[in-house]
């Protein structure tokens, strides 16, 4: 067959991910988006818009709010989410210590990272959602990389990684049983270079944040860190005004910046296509352990 | 390398895609082959290299062991081995890669067959020191079953046979044999080390005898275009789009994944099950309308006629359809440690559909080391495949595995825990 019947592979990549969405609308009775607000989950939401127009992307988003968010991220999501006219749930971590159904960490390193999971799974529960997507792909970190795009959790919302369904070409099986759940992962197989250039391809907006722009960080154990009200020095620790930008949107307290002066997508491709860390490198979170994101995974996290 | 094509989104949209699936014994060094791929194409970068650097350190290993790079989760790390599918990424400004790297021990094959599923090519290791063993003819049957359009034997650990000819040949000739009883089209044979970078990347300056092409080399070139079949149309509908707002009052949309053929507007078309034919008025996506749609494509397919059209239905041509089948010959995979049950009902997932079948009668079970089909054997337990004959609650729109992978495949789900437990693929 000739070249003419070919597609390249961002649009193969694509093509796959509308097809997962158009299942979990198919298969699940009450679906959401989990938007974090980072580009991942920002590129999962333009493809939903794909995969169901000209009608409205038929989920609501669903975002954790740690309270310790950077307020460039909010601003982009309150407006995404009007300019979708889709239905915004905030499951709040500041609600969770408020009500006790979680409890704050103390400390210098102090991260409202791991409290998100007990949040993000009352809020699945309460609003009776029976499958969630994220935005994770599977070249971030290792234990992702044996991720499902289907990924069943059982009535406590964990994953059990030796008891997966095998998932075998496209068919994808979202049975469960009352009180259990799926969490999705319809763009599984991007890597970081995909999604960018993908962002290019397509001109989807980011939050100001992954540009360039000047900042007022700290050095914390090889991690740059931004000053906020949420973080506590610690004395030998000293402020300075830094060129940075950021390469995945996380907690303030806990999201290392880069020393960037890439101020359009065009020179991120560039930084990231010659760029020597990964990019969850810069995340506090996934060094405490070698195996941190998989103990965080089977209980219940993204 | 050239980082010009990965910056310049021009040439990023020339890139292709393979898919490859891995397989090999324990201990024939498939994790360093990877590990040496991702390695040498400039894939890993500095912190994970930082990272099993200091693991081999800490164990005392010689060298910086690249096998770590894909070693994913505890158990394994543990145990030293891999225990589920992995996937990997990696690509060169020719293709992007997807490696569904899957363990090569006995009791976990239905790996083998889950990651073979949407592979383009298998790639299989040999030990020169130790020939062809029962894995590799289990996972040749394995790729020649899933009909893996390409196959790529990789004739490993030739540093430790002296690179020599001899060695190789004589593998090569005894897989040879071996294979002229599957079904296997496009194979190739390379002599590596991964160990030492032999032939991977790089080009061997050990083994001047070999005239052939990098592992890596033929990963990039070998040809991918025919892989799907563009001959018989078929689109499930997944899913029916209905604004229901002003501006798209009337809007009816089919949307699916194209699974076989090319598709045109103006086409007529046939709707199974209904058999009402009506014709193309429009295939649209986000980006406008196009003016023909072929695999693996995701649109919306819009009809002339107001024919009921829902999930699980299937537009085709009218002068070319799929067989209407409610009673199937099958090949099955079993995946469950609760054996298949003779006369057993499980729900049964085919394109867009979900329906219910019984199983009818089990023919054969086959070996898969000696091919030989028994016939008085019906205990098909964990990692066993047999041919079966089922019967389903409703008609499937089907053809044959070996002529389209994508209407040609099923899954079993256990009606009481909904887990998926067992592959087939259709007979025509």
């Amino acid at each position: 067959m000739s070249i003419k019947y070919h597609i390249n592979h961002l649009r193969e990549l694509e093509s796959e991910s509308i097809f997962v969405l158009r299942e979990v609308a198919a298969q699940f009775q009450k679906p959401v988006i989990m938007f974090s607000g980072g580009k991942d989950s920002i590129v999962m939401t333009h493809l939903a818009r794909k995969a169901f127009f000209p009608a409205k992307i038929p989920f609501p988003l669903l975002h954790v709010d740690t309270g310790h968010n950077f307020p460039e991220a909010l601003e982009y999501r309150d407006n995404l989410v009007k300019e979708l006219g889709v239905k915004l749930i905030v499951g709040s971590v500041q609600e969770g210590i408020d009500s006790g159904l979680v409890v704050e960490e103390k400390g210098y390193n102090a991260s409202r990272n791991s409290l998100q999971t007990a949040v993000l799974l009352d809020a699945l529960e309460k609003n009776k959602f029976d499958a969630a997507m994220g935005g994770a792909r599977r070249d971030e970190e290792k234990a992702r990389a044996k991720e499902r795009f289907f990924s069943h959790r059982d009535e406590f919302g964990q994953w059990d990684p030796k008891n997966q369904r095998p998932e075998l070409w496209n068919l994808f099986n979202g049975k469960k049983l009352m009180g259990e759940h799926f969490r999705i992962f319809p763009i599984s197989n991007w890597t970081e270079l995909d999604i960018w250039q993908y962002i290019a391809l397509e001109k989807i907006p980011l939050p100001s944040l992954y540009l360039s722009h000047k900042r007022k960080c700290f050095v914390r154990d090889g991690v740059i860190l931004a000053e906020s009200e949420y973080v506590k020095l610690k004395p030998d620790e000293k402020v300075e005004e830094m060129t940075v930008r950021y390469r995945t949107l996380g907690d303030m307290p806990i999201t290392g910046a880069v020393l960037s002066e890439a101020s359009t997508v065009q020179d991120i491709i560039v930084e990231v296509a010659t760029t020597r860390i990964t990019e969850r490198g810069g995340r506090a979170d996934d060094k405490r352990s070698e195996t941190a994101m998989e103990d965080r995974k089977k209980a219940g996290y993204f | 390398m050239s980082m010009n094509s990965f910056t310049s989104l021009e040439e990023y949209q020339k890139m292709s895609l393979l898919r490859f699936t891995t397989a090999g014994s324990v201990d024939d060094g498939k994790s360093t082959l990877i590990g040496r791929m991702l390695y040498d194409t400039k894939s890993v970068f500095q912190d994970q290299y930082d990272a099993i650097k200091e693991t081999s350190e800490r164990r005392g290993e010689e060298g910086v062991n690249l096998a770590l790079l894909t070693d994913g989760l505890r158990a394994e790390r543990e145990q030293g081995i891999t225990i589920d599918v992995a996937y990997r990424y990696f690509a060169t400004p020719k293709r992007k890669f997807i490696i569904a790297d899957t363990p090569g021990h006995i009791q976990y094959t239905r790996n083998m067959v889950t990651g073979a599923s949407t592979a383009n090519l298998a790639l299989i290791l040999i030990d020169a020191r130790n020939g062809i063993v029962e894995q590799t003819r289990r996972h040749a049957f394995i790729a020649s079953l899933l009909q893996i359009p390409h196959l790529v034997i990789c004739i490993n650990k030739m540093d430790l046979v002296d690179y020599s000819e001899e060695a190789y040949e004589k593998i090569k000739s005894e897989f040879r044999g071996f294979a002229a009883k599957l079904d296997v089209n496009d194979v190739e044979f390379i002599p590596v080390s991964a160990l030492k970078g032999d032939n991977i990347v790089n080009k061997s300056e050990n083994m001047d005898w070999y005239q052939g092409t990098t592992l890596l080399y033929h990963l990039e070139n070998v040809h991918i275009g025919s892989d799907h079949n563009f001959i018989d149309c078929r689109m499930p509908v997944q899913h029916v789009i209905r604004p229901y707002n002003d501006e798209y009052h009337d809007y009816r949309g089919y949307a699916g994944r194209v699974a076989g053929g090319i598709f045109k507007k103006g086409d007529k078309v046939m709707v199974l099950p209904s058999g009402f034919t009506s014709k193309i008025k429009k295939i649209d996506t986000y980006d406008g309308e196009i003016a023909e749609a072929f695999p693996p494509m995701s649109v919306t397919m819009l009809l002339e006629d107001n024919i009921d059209v829902s999930r699980g239905d299937m537009i085709v041509r009218e002068n070319n359809v799929p067989d209407v089948e409610q009673d199937l010959e099958v090949m099955v995979c079993w995946f469950n440690e609760r054996p298949l049950q003779p006369r057993g009902k499980y729900a049964l997932l085919h394109t867009t559909q979900d329906v219910r079948c019984i199983i009818k009668e089990i023919r054969y079970k086959v070996n898969i080391n000696t091919l030989h089909r028994d016939e008085e054997d019906k205990f098909i337990k964990m990692n066993d495949i047999a041919r079966v004959v089922i019967r389903t609650t409703k008609p499937l729109f089907v053809d044959s595995y070996r002529k389209n992978r994508n209407t040609g495949s099923i899954i079993f789900v256990d009606e009481a825990t909904n887990e998926t437990v067992g592959a087939g693929m259709i007979i025509g």
